[in-house]
């Protein structure tokens, strides 16, 4: 796969692009799913999370895609602070995250090509403007022959990678994988991780919730360890 | 690449292959009745402004007869009078048969005979200066003539007010009419956004503001609106065409005179149902995204 992503374009040098200071999350009263959480990724770091399931790695990831806001302790992304910001501020973080779901949530009535530009059009882009950078995207990923063809027609390691696809067209400053390698091969799951890796090095933030320890031990990134919703390990 | 500039960009949003169809033909019957309740105040108030504007220019003047005078002595004598009065353009005493005659429907042939008949002037007014029923009086009373003017009003204020009351309660159906297509609307938004949860999650999550998705739902259901307000408008354009045509100038009835710019008065309909739509798709879904993560 020809690796010519776009380069990220992260904020001022010296902010950090997550910083969770005393964070915690319940679903319900009774049940903590995070618990005094303290992380810090530097501009530019690449993280794996990882622990069993149930350990609070999707929870975590849900809360600095905003989809949940924690319930104590302060969270800021770009340094700013979006654990309090209004729901109408969360368009302009969320434009500056791209997220790999586990489950993918590609969407099935439009084709291959829109489904990546789906980021570059709700940013107010137009065709014209972004057909080429879709097309280079499409054919990085390997999936350069499929652009008309529907999401469900595709294998699950085609859907992952337009998945990635989608998550990294718009030159996110911050990059978020549920268990990307989930659904593919080790050698897919290699091909991938060296796919993070190059957008890591062309500036991105890069956090990836994974169970194999094995890959993230591979990648060299500090690892993050989950377990009970508490964080051990790396910055925890 | 190229085909692919200049395609038309699919819409984000899924379509509701099974409740859109329903949507447009609902739509559409709600137009089509909100079209005849349209037509049918503008007939009515044309009906009764012409009823009005008939009765405003004619009065009835009942003559008694002095004593040594003949009814119809009295009446001409009264028919005279009036003739000279400032905005009065015609006077004429009704003869017996004429009587007869306007009562013979009522009555049949075999008592009128019989029958008291009141001696009565017809008094046609000037379109422009109508005489007032006091003035006729006063000039009747200078003339020694004992006579009572009658000059419609108590009719022409029930016509006016029955017109009056028609339109209103036409408005009314109008506006429910409208305020059902907006409901229906509404309701197409709220169960399009809990069925299309998942992909309204993943536009929120890939940057789409509130504001966004709402528009796509609004743009969604105002060019359904528009189309369907456009079947609806199109079937009762023919439908008041064909009653002129049947009716000829007069329409079906005189109480649903129909005129031919009546049938485009309904072409806004389309416009207006796509407004209707867009109003009630928006407030929709800003109302529940509010209430998503």
């Amino acid at each position: 796969m020809p690796v010519q992503p776009r380069r990220a374009t992260p904020s001022a040098p010296a902010t950090d692009t997550v910083r969770l200071s005393g964070v915690g999350f319940g679903y319900a009263a009774t049940h903590r799913a995070l618990r005094d959480i303290n992380l810090t990724l530097p501009s530019g770091s690449f993280h794996f999370l990882t622990g069993p399931s149930g350990a609070g790695k999707s929870t975590l990831l849900k809360l600095l895609t905003l989809q949940e806001r924690p319930d104590a302790g302060s969270l800021h992304l770009f340094g700013e602070d979006a654990g309090q910001a209004p729901r109408r501020d969360l368009p302009a973080f969320r434009r500056r995250i791209g997220v790999v779901f586990q489950d993918f949530r590609l969407l099935d009535h439009l084709s291959v090509f829109e489904n990546v530009a789906l980021p570059l059009r709700l940013a107010g882009g137009r065709a014209d403007a972004y057909a080429a950078d879709v097309g280079e995207m499409l054919a990085w990923v390997g999936l350069g022959d499929r652009m008309d063809d529907r999401p469900p027609s595709l294998s699950g390691g085609e859907q992952q990678r337009l998945a990635i696809a989608r998550a990294v067209v718009a030159g996110p400053e911050l990059i978020l994988a549920d268990e990307p390698t989930g659904s593919v091969d080790a050698k897919m799951g290699d091909r991938l991780l060296k796919l993070f890796q190059s957008l890591n090095r062309l500036g991105a933030t890069v956090l990836i919730a994974s169970h194999d320890e094995a890959l993230a031990k591979r990648s060299g990134a500090t690892v993050l360890r989950l377990e009970g919703g508490r964080l051990n390990g790396g910055q925890g | 690449m190229i085909r692919r500039l200049f395609a038309r960009r699919p819409s984000l949003l899924p379509r509701d292959a099974g409740g859109e169809p329903w949507l447009v033909s609902l739509i559409a019957v709600l137009c089509f009745l909100a079209c005849l309740s349209a037509v049918g105040a503008l007939a009515a108030d044309r009906a009764a402004h012409g009823w009005a504007r008939q009765l405003r220019s004619e009065a009835t003047v009942q003559v008694r007869p002095r004593v040594g005078e003949t009814g119809a002595e009295a009446a001409a004598r009264a028919a005279e009078t009036l003739s000279g009065v400032p905005g009065v353009a015609e006077a004429e005493a009704m003869d017996r048969k004429t009587a007869e005659a306007l009562l013979r429907p009522w009555l049949g042939d075999a008592v009128l005979p019989d029958l008291p008949i009141p001696h009565l002037v017809t008094v046609r007014l000037d379109k422009a200066a109508p005489a007032s029923a006091v003035s006729l009086s006063r000039a009747l009373a200078s003339a020694g003539l004992d006579a009572s003017v009658d000059d419609h009003s108590l009719w022409r204020a029930d016509v006016e007010r029955s017109a009056a009351l028609i339109t209103v309660l036409a408005m009314v159906a109008f506006l429910l009419t409208a305020g059902a297509a907006g409901a229906a609307v509404a309701y197409a938004t709220r169960a399009g956004l809990a069925a299309q949860t998942g992909v309204i999650e993943t536009l929120s999550l890939n940057g789409a503001s509130d504001s966004a998705i709402a528009g796509l739902y609004q743009t969604r259901y105002g060019v359904l609106a528009a189309v369907a307000g456009g079947i609806g408008a199109a079937v009762a354009m023919v439908l008041v065409a064909g009653l002129r045509f049947l009716g000829g100038a007069e329409g079906v009835t005189p109480a649903l005179p129909l005129m031919w710019r009546d049938v485009l008065i309904l072409s806004p309909c389309p416009l207006l149902a796509a407004t209707v739509a867009l109003a009630a798709a928006r407030f929709t879904a800003l109302a529940r995204l509010k209430g998503h993560r």
